[in-house]
């Protein structure tokens, strides 16, 4: 039965531009939200919140001005692999420090380290071009140049194989050892060490991989967009990111798109609206998912079945 | 550098930890008594840095004389801290307090988005200035340096006067003493008939007050403006996290640090200066993990 409906999914989403052709972009951007909130996702799965991912997701999308920089209109694939040596290399230093932290000094620390480039990435304009930002070329694609609207198209696809591809990975992740040890530092880390693995160690392989889906979710942002700013990495991306993942629910991989999708979505319409006050409603909503449905969207299925159809079932760990 | 410009420095540098202390052991205070981190600290500063701007406007507007400004901070961050930090406490945090860290850190955060958006639903996005307390206590001479008596004399003395009224307050009065009892041992202290609830409102609403009068205090030195708020929580946390989190003294001692490392950074390398407060905090939690006064504990934080 999930088989059918995953394979549903799938067929829909790959024929989208034939069945929607106007919300081709849209669900681009819905793609490359959603790999930057399934790095935060793995690392909710040891109880660990960043406030601070938007800075990889900054450094995809600075990567990808950089390389259209030097050399003219680069390869997607090049750069793809290029934004994950990159994302991952920065991950893996910055996680070497914060890995020894759990929780607030956790939370904090990527705070800070994103709010410094983002400070940096406006200071250093002869480099970065401040707060304008650099713009972004269109890659090629072993040796095919895109025209405008081949381009979008391209970019869709490949974001969304992008996100099936990492949303499969990050389900065989959670199920490796290695995904059990890391859902073991939430519970319980001195089990952890009892039985010889590192709880630091854990927590860092989770950070590298968070780091480097960020950094494609940033590459796959940028590329869209045509322009990589400051305020990728301004604490109120980082904070959508956490929002989105919490919203969507943390027992689950699809909860991820379900929550990018309905935030995407709501904001698409609403953002004209609200403009004014976005950030108050997510806010308020915010507290209110963690007040009332600490499951998340994915949850709520499962929460209402239980709540009318008076069974009980088990609305968790289905990841 | 020349010995001038090194005294300028330092003075700014000064000046500048008067006010980061202020935020930061209002930020100390509330982890180590409720064990809470609240990420909407920041938002308190600068909304109190704007009622300071808007209250002290008003007056000025209305030509009252300008010493009248000063006790307009004082009652725009008490008004801040009480209104704001109470409220916050009284219907949410209080709900929150036997839930995972994960989720209190989340809520704190998402009060910090509210109020990040509130204030510019209320004050706009322009730049607010007040500098009537500045003038009024006129500049004072100093080894050949002409600086502002504000910022030299009276920003340090109001951080020294709050850090003896802290420690008076907790070691010598019955109020402190409950506080001190329930953060050492919150069971133990209940059932000699403390009221935790209460300790815990009491202490959110002192320390929202010291984020809120930073705040108010430091509005005749710079302009009002969005964003303001974001860059003092991560700066406040900095400090606190240098000192060792929940440390009131260390506090000082770490603001002065990255005060005066941040403002010699302003003369030396502009680029850096930024970088200067995190760098000071990574170095020194590269080398003691707790901080420099934090005491070694079983993972908590």
């Amino acid at each position: 039965m999930q088989r059918l409906i995953l394979a549903a999914l799938l067929i829909a989403l790959f024929t989208l531009p034939f069945t929607f052709a106007s919300s081709v972009t849209i669900a681009t951007l819905i793609f490359a939200k959603a790999l930057a909130v399934l790095g935060i996702f793995v690392l909710l799965q040891a109880g660990q919140v960043s406030f601070g991912h938007g800075m990889f997701f900054a450094a995809g999308a600075y990567a990808a001005a950089y390389f259209g920089v030097v050399w003219r209109a680069p390869d997607l694939l090049v750069l793809t692999v290029a934004v994950i040596a990159i994302s991952g290399v920065s991950g893996l230093i910055i996680g070497l420090f914060v890995s020894r932290y759990r929780l607030i000094f956790f939370s904090m620390l990527n705070l800070a380290f994103s709010m410094v480039l983002f400070a940096l990435l406006e200071k250093l304009f002869h480099y970065t071009g401040g707060t304008d930002g650099m713009r972004i070329r269109r890659p090629s694609l072993m040796g095919y140049t895109f025209s405008r609207s081949d381009f979008d198209m391209a970019m869709f696809y490949y974001a969304l194989i992008l996100m099936v591809l990492c949303t499969g990975l990050v389900w065989l992740y959670l199920r490796s050892p290695l995904g059990q040890a890391l859902k073991a530092v939430k519970v319980n880390e001195t089990r952890l060490e009892y039985i010889g693995l590192s709880a630091n160690h854990t927590l860092l392989v989770a950070y590298v991989f968070s780091a480097v889906l960020a950094g494609l979710g940033g590459l796959a942002f940028g590329l869209v967009q045509g322009l990589a700013t400051p305020d990728l990495t301004f604490w109120t991306r980082s904070g959508e990111f956490v929002f989105i993942a919490v919203l969507g629910g943390i027992g689950s991989v699809f909860g991820v798109f379900a929550g990018t999708a309905v935030y995407e979505i709501v904001r698409f319409y609403a953002a004209a609206l609200l403009d004014d006050s976005w950030q108050l409603i997510l806010g308020i909503t915010l507290i209110a998912v963690i007040l009332t449905v600490p499951s998340g969207l994915i949850g709520l299925p499962a929460r209402l079945r239980a709540a009318f159809g008076g069974a009980r079932t088990n609305g968790k760990d289905k990841a | 550098m020349t010995t001038t410009l090194a005294l300028i420095a330092l003075l700014d540098g000064i000046s500048y930890a008067s006010l980061l202390f202020l935020v930061a052991v209002g930020l100390t205070l509330i982890f180590g008594v409720l064990g809470v981190l609240n990420v909407a600290h920041g938002s308190l500063y600068a909304i109190g840095a704007y009622m300071a701007a808007t209250l002290g406007g008003w007056l000025t507007a209305q030509g009252y004389n300008p010493w009248l400004t000063f006790p307009a901070l004082m009652a725009a961050a008490i008004l801040t801290g009480v209104v704001v930090g109470g409220l916050m406490e009284r219907f949410l945090l209080r709900q929150i307090y036997e839930k995972d860290p994960t989720l209190q850190l989340l809520i704190t955060f998402a009060v910090f988005m509210v109020l990040e958006n509130v204030q510019r639903m209320v004050w706009g996005v322009q730049p607010y200035f007040m500098s009537e307390p500045l003038r009024a206590l006129g500049n004072i001479e100093l080894l050949g340096i002409r600086y502002t008596a504000y910022q030299i004399v009276f920003l340090p003395v109001m951080a020294i006067l709050t850090m003896v009224g802290l420690r008076y307050f907790l070691r010598h009065t019955l109020a402190g003493a409950k506080i001190v009892a329930v953060t050492e041992d919150r069971e133990a202290a209940t059932s000699i008939g403390i009221d935790a609830r209460k300790v815990y409102f009491v202490t959110f609403v002192i320390g929202a007050c010291l984020a809120a009068m930073g705040g108010a205090l430091a509005t005749p030195t710079t302009s009002v403006l969005p964003g303001m708020g974001a860059n003092m929580i991560v700066l406040s946390f900095a400090v606190a996290a240098t000192a060792g989190l929940g440390n009131i003294e260390g506090a000082l001692l770490a603001a002065l640090l990255i005060g005066v490392a941040r403002s010699f950074a302003v003369y030396i390398m502009p680029e850096t200066e930024v970088l200067m407060p995190y760098l000071i905090m990574v170095l020194i939690l590269l080398w003691r993990p707790m901080g420099l006064f934090g005491a070694v504990q079983a993972r908590k934080i």
